[in-house]
């Protein structure tokens, strides 16, 4: 079983650290090209082992890209009453970066802890490059995590807090030196070796707490909210750096977080969690633009919700009617006729036009001013329609918008919007809190 | 109010000051009255005088260095025993406890509830010859007429054992309860086994407590003359049994004084050679 551990990765990377040292060559880094992008053999190295074992075995022309990861139907209970993960099937594929985001509580951190052996399923399986390691400790898998509060150990310098798992794993005095130089170099930290973590800063610590995952070269590295302690302008530094790092090693992050933004700017692929379960998985742009429960639409910038009915069709479009006297269209996969829906557009997505203005192709609604907040480079609008809700817009300040002036309170107008932009959401199996409108936070995401 | 935040300093030091005029009183003075007693020469019946007579230091050693060394080992056994007892104890608290820990560490110090004297009285009652413990294994023939435990070496050290577990155990519950479950869970992430976890986190992260536990017993134990007294015979006494019968059965004070500064002085460099081996360093965990 040893041997599955011996992942392309590693061999590319051991075939890279050999390369240098045969040749005695300038570069301290070497990495291995990102795994699983489909670029076969971009150096000697790769083309050494596609995949090894099990998808030989498998045979013939299977995709690069394979699965890191793989949870099937596991859930989590603490005593009778928590359900932490409620069977959730997940498989991270080789080299991604995977978010798991969620609201505090969710299950978020129990989902890492079992994936890195510290917490055992109550019922499912876990599997790690195809090896079933649901009841394997944390020492014999290959996986490391960075702790959300980094925990490193404070009685070791940084050198050696960097070298503890290869000390374990009773690799060579030169060796240890040799990659922990290079680790320290790749986190930027290098002549920290002989400091005390109590000699060092925040965002020191959490780079150290990085290297000392990754030097192990580990199949999957796991990070619980990795930013969570850092103030905004760090985070945002770090965030980019990670990326970067990821992308330099080649390794599958799965990555904790319950910031959006730092899902979205981050990942490969997200999932949000609700209450112990997957509402959605997928690319961030497919979880933005296609959320496809309330919880999601909510929890992932800001949505405009309404509820309708399907009242037949319009060619590529299902016609949905909110009342007697609003229809609105939307996509039609995905929709039965008659059946009670409810429907969203991203607040960005719409256009204020003049009251009863013809706008053929588009949705559109009329309503009423009710607030209107300037913040640059966007207006964002609140505005009530008839039936008693109300809707989020933001219109980019741009000339056109300069042009039609700014609307005031009380002013009637139109807002319009592409069918194509419109979604429908199941309703989540519990109503979250924000969904219809929140403030700041999302201004950025238009 | 405001003199205080101008004047730190002083403000330290007059918090400071009844402590310090405590010490003085009672640890300071004493002290170096007693100091001056080892000086005098003289009987209780002639009367003392003050004569600088410094001799009674190598005097005094060469008569009692037995019975320093007899101290010497028995602390240093007991120590170490209750090391070996009080570390499995303490970490099974602090680790495995879970919601029963106040309660266990209640039990660990209950025994204070009665005193010193006491238990180890009682000590001697049971395990006398005919006692409740060795009495019945004698009478069922399951023992030797002639074996012993009261009166021996080991029933000195198993009672000194006995009495100062808790001043081992307490430091080094402490110091393991605080050592922040994520490191544990860190060290096996990264590969170390459960005895490599202990021996590169958790032991060294109870450095502390273990340098804390020993001084509390050790130092104690040293000067003990309870054990040896209620539990020992007259060829297992202490230095701490010469320094009470110098005193209060022969009234022979200089010589008495000036064992407990030979004591004390061995003592100090004791501890000083220990603080320099077990390293400052690793106790701090090198934040200074
Ligand atoms: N050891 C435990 N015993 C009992 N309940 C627990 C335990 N660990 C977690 N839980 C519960 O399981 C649920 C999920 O916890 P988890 O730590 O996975 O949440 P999370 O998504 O990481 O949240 P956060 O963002 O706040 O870290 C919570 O309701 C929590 O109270
Ligand atoms: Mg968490």
């Amino acid at each position: 079983m040893r041997s599955t551990f011996l992942r392309p990765a590693n061999l590319a990377w051991k075939a890279a650290s050999s390369y240098e040292s045969a040749t005695d060559s300038v570069p301290l880094l070497i990495l291995p090209q990102p795994v699983g992008t489909g670029a076969k053999a971009v150096d000697g190295a790769r083309s050494m082992d596609e995949r090894s074992g099990d998808s030989l075995a498998a045979g013939g022309a299977e995709p690069v890209s394979a699965i890191d990861v793989r949870l099937v139907d596991v859930t989590k209970r603490f005593g009778t009453q928590v359900t932490a993960v409620d069977r959730i099937d997940l498989e991270v594929t080789d080299g991604e970066f995977f978010s798991l985001l969620g609201p505090s509580g969710c299950g978020k951190t129990t989902t890492l802890r079992m994936i890195g052996g510290f917490e055992q399923p109550t019922s499912g399986l876990i599997e790690l490059q195809g090896q079933d390691v649901t009841w394997l400790p944390p020492y014999k898998r290959n996986v490391n995590t960075v702790f959300q509060d980094y925990a490193l150990f404070p009685h070791l310098t940084i050198f050696e807090n960097v070298a503890f798992g290869l000390r374990r794993k009773k690799t060579g005095g030169a060796e240890i030196r040799r990659r922990a130089a290079e680790m320290l170099e790749l986190v930027e930290l290098r002549g920290y070796d002989g400091r005390k973590p109590g000699q060092i800063s925040g965002g020191q610590a959490q780079r150290v707490a990085l290297a000392r995952a990754l030097i192990n070269r580990p199949a999957v590295l796991l990070l619980d909210e990795p930013l969570g302690a850092l103030d905004l302008k760090l985070r945002k530094q770090m965030q980019l750096e990670l990326k970067r790092i990821q992308q330099e090693v080649g390794i599958t992050f799965i990555y904790v977080t319950h910031d959006q933004d730092e899902a979205m700017t981050m990942s490969d692929r997200i999932a949000v969690m609700h209450r112990g379960r997957f509402e959605q998985l997928g690319r961030p742009q497919d979880l933005y633009e296609r959320p496809r429960t309330s919880f999601v639409a909510g929890f992932l910038g800001v949505s405009n919700l309404m509820t309708g009915r399907i009242d037949g069709a319009d060619g590529a479009y299902a016609i949905v009617r909110l009342d007697a006297s609003t229809a609105l269209r939307l996509p039609r996969e995905g929709v039965s006729d008659g059946a009670s829906v409810q429907l969203g557009v991203r607040p960005e997505k719409i256009r204020l036009v003049g009251e009863g203005s013809a706008t053929a192709d588009l949705n559109v609604l009329s309503g009423r001013v009710r607030d209107a907040s300037y913040t640059g480079v966007s207006t964002q609008y609140l505005v009530d329609i008839p039936g008693g809700s109300k809707m989020t817009v933001y219109e980019q300040n741009t000339a056109r918008a300069a042009a039609a002036g700014l609307r005031r309170k009380g002013d009637m107008v139109g807002l319009a919007w592409s069918p194509a932009d419109t979604f429908v959401v199941q309703p989540g199996r519990t109503e979250p809190a924000p969904s219809r409108y929140q403030e700041a936070p999302d201004v950025r995401r238009t | 109010m405001s003199w205080f935040r101008r004047h730190p300093t002083a403000t330290a030091y007059l918090l400071l000051a009844p402590g310090i005029a405590y010490l003085a009183i009672f640890y300071l003075y004493p002290t170096l009255q007693m100091f001056l007693v080892s000086l005098w020469t003289g009987t209780v019946e002639a009367g003392y005088q003050l004569t600088f007579n410094f001799g009674i230091y190598p005097q005094a050693l060469a008569q009692y260095s037995d019975h320093f060394l007899r101290s010497l080992l028995y602390g240093a056994i007991a120590t170490l025993l209750t090391f070996l007892i009080g570390f499995p104890l303490a970490y099974f608290i602090a680790f495995r406890g879970g919601r029963y820990k106040s309660l266990l560490l209640f039990l660990v110090i209950a025994p204070f509830f009665t005193s010193f004297l006491l238990r180890t009285l009682s000590w001697r009652i049971i395990f006398a010859d005919q006692g409740l413990a060795l009495g019945p294994l004698k009478d069922l023939d399951l023992l030797p007429e002639e074996f012993r435990l009261t009166a021996t070496p080991s029933a000195v050290i198993a009672g000194i054992t006995y009495n100062f577990l808790p001043f081992m155990t307490l430091p080094l519950y402490v110091a393991l309860e605080r050592i922040p479950p994520n490191l544990l869970e860190a060290a096996e992430d990264l590969y170390a086994g459960t005895w490599q976890r202990f021996r590169r986190v958790t032991l060294p992260l109870a450095l502390p407590g273990v340098f804390a536990g020993t001084l509390l017993t050790f130092i104690p134990a040293m000067g003990d003359f309870v054990n040896a007294e209620l539990l020992g015979s007259p060829q297992s006494q202490m230095i701490g049994n010469v320094i009470q019968a110098r005193f209060l059965r022969v009234s022979d004070y200089p010589t008495g004084a000036a064992l407990s500064f030979i004591l004390m002085a061995a003592i100090l460099v004791g501890v000083f050679i220990y603080a320099r081996v077990v390293g400052t360093e690793e106790l701090t965990g090198g934040t200074s």
